[in-house]
């Protein structure tokens, strides 16, 4: 499979979230493209992690949550992978960096292979490497490997995260507000991951930031009350949207 | 607070202040009662058991009545031996049904298990030995080191049931959605992730009830039962230091009261290292999450 082509890598059919019986997210219909970044913006509560979450199954951990419609990952029902063959291929990121606290900077790099019993130490380092520079991260740690992740700041962290899913060569990362615990400057230099990487990922990135949105989307996703109210390309949604409520939000008019 | 006090009289500010004194004396009284008798026990062991302890106490069996010297090596060796039964059956259970509650079961599930947790805790440690002299003891038509450490096993297990799943608690749900995520399996990131973590404190949960166990009596009395040689085999009755202490304390000779107390002395020792070894490592652990 080549990774280049501008085919869908996810589509969603009618897709529902519920937590309890109470829907969060209701009928997403959405088609998003290989090697594209895709923003979704919308306003506190009105379901973007949701959606993400479901794109990884990662609602399967959560007890009285309920997921209905249809997801197809890379031209696969969702329903035919098991967990662990959809994560390897859709990584996520999360708000807030989460690296092992007990292990090396270098063993939280390999951790995707090293838990899933791949115990071949020559490969190991290549695999770090080449993960720590496309993450932007090698000149700053190569000669501190083995000292303990979290001895890193903040945004170092969250790209340590980053090389950690790259490592394990997904095809689509998830991005729930990467940035959204980190400085300015660490979070430009995640943007610039992001956009380096572009040509080799599909990234679904969740935001607060409309700047951000602009700067690193090609298609951007609006999600209100639970329903995503508009899609198209970025350039359009934030300066000639169809819904008027797209504008409003866009423009800072709520949020 | 100022403005609070000029309200009042000075008559009524003076019984606060008393009261508040007698308050604070109150407590620093019920502090030093709490560890006088730790203070107490501790000294008066040292005292009363150090003087007959010797390198024979530690190799030689015990001696019939009227005879000199003699040890407890057999009960020495026999309270390692049950022991180390006792965590064989008593770790991994508690470990696995603590895993279980914490990270699988349905919640109704897990009250019930922790409820029943909980009060198998509370059950005098005699009635662990009757049940295992019933189950074991009898069918087996013999008192036993199996059984002996069965009981033990069986009064280890809610201990680390309960510190393993509190401990899995504490591991932030962050760490295991990041391992998920990176396409590892749950029971690996239970394992290698969650485990992991929760190490330090599951071991210290351990060892208190490793502490815990080895000064049991009342269930070896039924169980392990006790004799004064060494024991050749698992299903032979088996000594143990608490059971030899209560023998010797029990008896009308001198000689064995110093026995017991020289018995007691070890048994407290080994309880106060193992107290020590779990404050080095939980020590270790806050520095580590600083
Ligand atoms: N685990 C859960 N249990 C119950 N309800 C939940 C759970 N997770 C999310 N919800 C509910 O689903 C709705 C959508 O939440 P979600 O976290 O997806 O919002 P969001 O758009 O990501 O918000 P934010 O921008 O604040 O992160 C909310 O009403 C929330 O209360
Ligand atoms: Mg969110």
């Amino acid at each position: 499979m080549t990774k280049t082509e501008k085919k869908p890598g996810i589509v969603t059919r009618n897709l529902n979230v519920t937590f309890n019986g109470v829907p969060a997210i209701e009928n997403i219909d959405l088609e998003l493209h290989r090697n594209t970044v895709t923003a979704v913006i919308g306003p506190s509560g009105c379901g973007k992690s949701t959606f993400l979450r479901a794109l990884n199954l990662m609602h399967d951990m959560t007890p009285k949550c309920k997921v209905t419609g249809q997801i197809t990952i890379l031209d696969k029902e969702i329903t035919e992978y098991t967990g662990v063959e959809l994560r390897k291929r859709v990584g996520m990121i999360f708000q807030k960096p989460n690296p092992f606290p007990d292990m090396s900077i270098f063993d939280n790099v390999i951790s995707g292979w090293k838990l899933s019993g791949m115990h071949n130490k020559k490969f190991y380092n290549e695999i770090a490497e080449k993960a720590l520079r496309n993450s932007d991260l090698w000149d700053e740690v190569k000669d501190r490997l083995k000292e303990p992740a979290i001895s890193l700041s903040g945004g170092q962290q969250q790209r340590l995260c980053i090389a950690r899913t790259l490592a394990v060569e997904p095809y689509i990362i998830l991005m729930d507000e990467p940035t959204s615990a980190l400085d300015p400057i660490s979070t430009q230099n995640v943007e610039n991951t992001i956009y380096r990487l572009k040509s080799e990922y599909t990234f679904i990135i969740v935001t607060h930031n409309m700047q951000q949105a602009a700067r690193i989307s090609d298609v951007t996703a609006f999600f209100y009350l639970g329903k995503l109210v508009e899609v198209g390309s970025t350039r359009k949604i934030f300066t000639n949207p169809d819904e008027k409520l797209t504008e409003d939000y866009v423009s800072g008019k709520f949020g | 607070m100022e403005l609070n006090s000029i309200t009042y009289s000075k008559a009524k500010l003076r019984r606060r202040k008393f009261v508040n004194a007698l308050m604070l004396s109150l407590c620093v009284v019920s502090a030093l009662i709490t560890i006088i008798p730790l203070i107490y026990i501790f000294f008066y062991t040292t005292g009363a058991g150090l003087s007959s302890l010797n390198l024979d106490f530690f190799t030689e069996l015990p001696k019939p009545v009227g005879e000199e010297g003699g040890g407890m090596a057999n009960a020495i060796v026999g309270t390692l031996i049950l022991i180390g039964i006792g965590s064989v059956i008593g770790i991994p259970i508690g470990i696995m049904s603590g895993i279980y509650v914490a990270e699988y079961s349905k919640q109704l599930f897990a009250n019930i298990i922790k409820f029943l947790t909980d009060v198998l805790t509370g059950i005098p440690s005699i009635i662990i030995g009757i049940f295992v002299y019933g189950i074991i003891v009898l069918p087996m038509k013999k008192f036993s080191a199996l059984a002996g450490g069965v009981a033990l096993g069986i009064l280890m297990i809610p201990t680390i049931t309960r510190i393993t799943e509190e401990m899995f608690k504490l591991v932030p749900m962050s760490l295991r959605e990041a391992s998920l995520a990176l396409g590892v399996s749950r029971w690996r990131t239970t394992v290698s992730i969650v485990l992991r973590t929760a190490l330090s404190g599951i071991i210290t949960g351990i060892l208190l009830a490793i502490a815990r166990a080895a000064g049991e009596t009342a269930p070896l009395l039924f169980t392990a039962f006790g004799n004064s040689f060494w024991s050749s085999s698992l299903d032979e009755p088996i000594s143990s230091i608490p059971v030899q202490i209560f023998n010797y304390a029990i008896s009308p000779y001198e000689e064995w009261h110093n026995k017991a107390w020289a018995g007691a002395f070890i048994l407290i020792s080994l309880v106060f290292v193992i107290n020590l070894i779990v404050r080095i490592i939980t020590r270790q652990k806050y520095e580590n999450t600083v």
